[in-house]
């Protein structure tokens, strides 16, 4: 037997709003048969991953938690704001890691190399500088592409790679922290390189988290409400239309590859000045291939981002909670996290397509007009 | 509605649960880098702080741990939320973890903070403890040179950090007391953990001609392709010979139990007191796995360095050493001082391979 998907003609708008309830209501049900298999209780696991770190909002003293939901979302709705432009405009940038990673290591360069400039205009220099490195190193697969036709998933990704050894690079040889004993990691920074936080008495939460909803607010406009926000979905869906139309495929190819570099590398420079305060051999855990789940999350929407980002952090939030409270290994809170995106994903292509069963019957069919 | 009565159900749990657990039990917590399950470094510090509660008695202390935390922004968040959750102690078991835990103890003075592998003590509530695994690579490189036809071992090294460089050296010195022409060859996995690339390493080193595996990475990978190629290894971290019964020579085991039965006991007493420990061969912190798979003699050498090590007798730095461009490191008689060991970035004549830098 085979299961075909088979496109519906028109999917149901209430279904499309209701299809993220019914995921987590069946990631709720799955992930309670999870745990009670386990020998743990579902309610008591489902409350540390989805409410525990939500008790913040009325409870002063887990305040700090919302803070850190901020942190981990910070850099997710970033990155995944400037990937939904460059997916809508169908150019598949798979190397925000790596802008991410020169993001953070020019916007380095002033606390690490001049650590005696010290002054108030650091910082947004700092910033300025992460923007432009995160764009430039996205423009080299841009180039490629719109040059050469180069197959940009390649070549964005393989820079990934060559980005994270030219900070390893770094922070083992010309980087390296005079007085650090020979480990592998930059000075500290001092107080005018560091991103301030926005809330300081009662967590760690910093601007880096304001600059991502800024920019997913922009972004929304740019998409929603701009004549080149329709040239990037038009070029996206109909490049023959687009040209049609006057617009330039390679000049969108570079547009969508520089405005996703500039945010990767602004979340790049602002976690490291914000979260982490200097430069070390790993600075993300993966935050540029987490943020292409999330732009998907969103349903490539800058707002819908920023909701499918809190709700990742959470899940990463929870998942320590349940660690820690009840016990469970960190593969179940990796298999737990990958139940979430299932069932989002499926519920939404269910909406798009139907399932099909089709081989074994038709087969059985012929089987038995035969025997006849 | 659904969601409120679920939360309400769980809160009550968890409320019940709470006052019941919440009687004077010390709560000891453990920050790994790695997966408990890696059969190496995170794997060890948890059988010793599962030793640690068994010998100090599950009424007495209360464990709790988190697994595969990353360096870096989330550290911080895990060693806070242990501080905010109950935790008297909290070790933190990477180097990597240094700043996020004294930025965290500075908020938390109550709560004793001990840092692995570390050398900042920012505050009165953060220790520092380590072994001088160097001590039992010493011996290892003894018995790589007795045993290798070749002349040449094969060394997979994780990250060219002081700590790693130490190791290298340590083995190569080992190697040349008994064969002054022993070289070692060197891959860089760049990597604690990732059995893929590790084996990838073994597999290369063992194509160019070593016929000696050993590793400074903390899966059990190169012992598997090494008996696989049938040649002999070594382990590292644990006792890996249940993964090469017919291939591991010896292995260091990083035996952390009698350290936190230690600081544990302090805590629970009131003794405990900021220091800084580098314990070794002697303090119980170096264990050798039983000499297995090789002849009688060459057994009693490296039973005899080790006695010599471990009552002070010995110290593999001692010299003449040479650096590896010739130059002079440490003069005859001369031993190697712990500040430098800690910062030590070069290697000694023998190494065949460049220092990243």
């Amino acid at each position: 037997m085979r299961i075909e998907l088979v496109k519906r003609p028109q999917h149901s708008a209430l279904f499309s709003a209701l299809s993220p309830f019914i995921a987590l209501g069946l990631t709720l049900i799955a992930g309670a048969i999870m745990f009670s298999l386990l020998g743990k209780n579902p309610l008591e696991a489902l409350y540390y991953y989805f409410v525990d770190p939500l008790t913040g909002l009325w409870d002063e003293n887990n305040r700090w938690q919302l803070h850190e939901l901020a942190v981990k979302a910070a850099p997710l709705i970033l990155i995944a704001v400037g990937l939904s432009v460059c997916f809508l405009s169908n150019n598949w940038n798979i190397g925000a890691e790596g802008q991410f990673t020169i993001g953070a290591i020019v916007g380095s360069i002033l606390p690490v190399m001049y650590p005696d400039l010290q002054s108030w205009i650091v910082l947004p220099l700092m910033l300025l500088m992460g923007m432009i490195g995160g764009a430039a190193y996205a423009s080299v697969p841009a180039y490629l592409k719109a040059r050469f036709n180069t197959n940009e998933i390649l070549t964005s990704l393989m820079l990934v790679y060559v980005a994270q050894l030219f900070l390893d690079w770094l922070v083992r040889g010309p980087w390296r922290n005079p007085g650090g004993m020979n480990f592998p990691e930059t000075r500290n920074f001092h107080e005018y390189a560091i991103l301030p936080e926005v809330w300081s008495s009662s967590g760690r939460a910093h601007w880096g988290f304001v600059f991502a909803l800024v920019a997913a607010v922009a972004a929304w406009f740019m998409l929603s409400r701009t004549l080149r926000g329709f040239e990037v979905k038009v070029l996206g869906q109909s490049p023959r239309a687009g040209r049609f139309a006057g617009f330039s495929a390679s000049k969108m190819v570079f547009f969508a590859f520089i405005v996703s570099g500039a945010l990767a590398g602004l979340a790049g420079i602002s976690e490291v000045s914000g979260a982490i305060g200097q430069l070390r051999p790993t600075i993300s855990p993966g935050y540029g291939f987490a943020a292409i789940i999330v732009a998907f999350l969103g349903r490539l929407n800058p707002l819908g981002i920023v909701a499918a980002g809190l709700i990742l952090a959470l899940s990463y939030l929870g998942g320590e909670a349940a660690q820690i409270s009840i016990g469970v290994s960190d593969k179940v809170v990796r298999a737990f996290q990958g139940m979430i995106l299932f069932f989002v994903l499926a519920c939404d292509t269910l909406i798009h397509y139907r399932v099909r069963f089709v081989g074994a019957p038709a087969a059985k069919a012929a089987e038995v007009s035969q025997n006849v | 509605m659904k969601k409120t009565i679920l939360s309400l159900a769980a809160a009550a749990a968890v409320l019940s649960l709470g006052t019941m657990g919440a009687q004077a039990a010390t709560k000891a917590c453990y920050i790994y880098v790695g997966p408990i399950g890696d059969f190496g470094w995170s794997y060890q510090h948890h059988q010793g702080a599962l030793e640690m509660q068994k010998n100090l008695g599950e009424e007495n202390v209360e464990l709790a741990y988190l697994e595969s935390v990353p360096e870096g922004a989330d550290a911080e968040r895990a060693i806070e939320r242990f501080a905010r959750s109950g935790c008297n102690i909290i070790f933190t078991t990477s180097f990597g973890y240094m700043d996020p835990t004294n930025k965290v103890a500075g908020k938390f003075p109550d709560v004793k903070f001990e840092h692995a592998t570390g050398y900042k003590r920012e505050h009165p509530n953060v220790a520092t403890y380590n072994s001088r695994f160097y001590e039992g690579r010493y011996v290892q490189g003894i018995i790589a040179a007795k045993m290798s036809k070749a002349g040449v071992a094969g060394y997979i090294a994780s990250f060219p950090i002081p700590e790693v460089v130490m190791g290298i050296n340590a083995f190569v010195l080992g190697a040349q007391s008994v064969n002054p022409d022993f070289k070692v060859k060197v891959v860089w996995a760049n990597t604690w953990f990732d059995p893929g690339k590790e084996a990838d390493a073994a597999k290369a080193l063992i194509d160019q001609g070593v016929d000696i595996i050993t590793q400074h990475t903390d899966s059990t990978a190169p012992m598997q392709v090494a008996t696989e190629r049938g040649i002999k290894a070594f382990g590292q971290a644990s006792d890996m010979i249940k993964f090469g019964p017919e291939t591991q020579l010896t292995s260091i085991v990083d035996d952390w139990g009698p350290y936190y039965i230690e600081r544990v006991k302090a805590v629970i007493d009131g003794t405990w007191k900021q220091h800084d420990v580098w314990g070794g061969m002697k303090e119980g912190h170096v264990v050798m796995a039983p000499y297995t798979n090789m002849p009688d003699d060459v057994k009693k050498l490296a039973e005899e360095t080790e006695a010599k090590i471990k009552s002070g007798e010995f110290n593999p730095f001692t010299g003449p050493i040479n650096r590896q461009d010739g130059s002079e490191w440490l003069k005859d008689g001369e031993v190697a001082e712990d500040g430098v060991l800690l910062g030590m970035n070069f290697y000694v004549q023998g190494v065949d391979d460049q220092l990243p830098k």
